[in-house]
């Protein structure tokens, strides 16, 4: 049997619940761009991210780009979205899962020739875990079509 | 009006007095700690033998068996500890005020596994211990929830009315829950997407997948264990001067 008084404090539990949803809701949706990790490519690429501050990029490691002009640590490499392309120039030691294809996030800022010139770089693991003879039989396949 | 047939409401009341929950809890506890053990070790064994290596992180990704779990637990007990929260509000019922404060260390420990075993991971892959996106913060906040709700129930002299601060702060906090979830979906972060949950079908190879189903189900069970042992004495300590403790220490003395 519900009593009168429980089924008063359940709904005003209810509608406590509902309140503070509301409240976060709306204070989630005024800080969105400072939940923001990071700026994507075409961020960068279109003038949206702020110019000479320190920001982070996150993109995909363009396959071919990585290139290193002397024998120091200076690696070049390009990143992409899929829809636009940033130059990124990094000395230091890359992490273990840096590679070509791979998702990074560097920390820098945007030079006046339009590279991005990072300070630290990490990489952004993705969300598959297989082992390496299924990631060969899945290239295979991919490399057959 | 009534949603809820009178025996089973019976048996709730029953189960729910201290001296039937404490003999359930002390005879459920060695077909608990069987499963349990039933459940690590083929989990373990399976997680850092018998699965392959990862085609990209090699051996290094086995952290997960630990992480992916504690980070599980740390969400799920939260959320237990609001729905007892709700229940102590309404029913006033002693018993869940009890489970909700024996929940909260456990799940900070939970919470802390997640976010070393995490950090632990993060250095050599990654290549940070730490970075300050929206899941990593988030699931810190948990953290200073969890210890929150140990230490304000702590500073209140009153256990009934520390019972209920701690109830509306375990339910005011839940709203993090989802926020926790859905951050790696919601925002850009560091951390990766889901894995386990996706609907589709899990990105994850089933050899791979097997031990890690086989620990989450071990860890439950070890927070059952936990929480069991911890809202027994609990119940102890809220009413020492008890009858049914008086007849129990007789009985074991």
């Amino acid at each position: 049997m519900m009593k009168p008084h429980r089924k008063q404090r359940l709904m005003l539990i209810g509608l406590m619940l509902a309140g503070i949803g509301l409240a976060a809701t709306f204070a989630l949706k005024a800080f969105n761009e400072n939940l923001m990790y990071f700026f994507s490519t075409t961020d960068v690429a279109e003038g949206k991210a702020p110019a000479d501050t320190l920001i982070r990029l996150g993109g995909m490691v363009v396959k071919g780009s990585v290139e290193r002009p002397a024998a120091d640590l200076l690696v070049r490499f390009k990143l992409s979205d899929f829809s636009k392309e940033v130059t990124v120039e990094y000395s230091g030691i890359l992490p273990d899962l840096f590679r070509e294809g791979q998702g990074i996030v560097a920390k820098g800022r945007l030079d006046d020739r339009g590279v991005f010139v990072a300070e630290e770089v990490l990489a952004k693991h993705d969300e598959n875990y297989m082992p390496p003879e299924v990631a060969d039989s899945l290239k295979k396949a991919a490399e057959a079509k | 009006m009534s949603f809820i047939p009178a025996p089973i409401s019976r048996f709730f009341h029953r189960t729910a007095s201290p001296p039937h929950f404490y003999a359930l809890a002390d005879k459920l506890m060695p077909w608990l700690t069987a499963l349990f053990l039933l459940l690590l070790i083929p989990g373990l064994y399976g997680g850092l033998v018998m699965a392959p290596a990862d085609y990209q992180q090699g051996d290094s990704y086995r952290i997960i068996y630990i992480h992916v779990p504690a980070a599980w637990m740390s969400l799920f007990i939260y959320v237990m500890m609001a729905v007892m929260g709700g229940i102590a509000l309404v029913w006033r019922m002693k018993l869940a005020e009890v489970m909700l404060i024996s929940s909260a260390p456990i799940g900070a420990g939970f919470t802390f596994v997640a976010l070393v075993t995490g950090s632990l991971w993060g250095k050599p892959m990654w290549g940070t211990w730490w970075v300050w996106d929206a899941r990593l913060t988030s699931e810190l906040i948990l953290l200073f929830l969890y210890l929150g709700v140990t230490s304000l129930y702590g500073a209140i002299e009153d256990k009934r009315s520390a019972a209920r601060a701690v109830s509306i702060l375990a339910l005011v906090g839940v709203v993090n829950i989802p926020i926790i979830h859905y951050s790696v979906e919601w925002w850009n972060t560091l951390h990766q997407g889901p894995t386990v949950s996706k609907m589709d079908k899990p990105s994850i190879h089933i050899s791979m997948l097997i031990p890690l189903l086989l620990m989450a189900v071990a860890f439950k069970v070890y927070y059952a264990i936990a929480v069991l042992q911890a809202a027994k004495l609990e119940l102890i300590r809220r009413e020492p001067s008890a009858q049914w403790v008086k007849n129990l220490l007789e009985h074991k003395a």
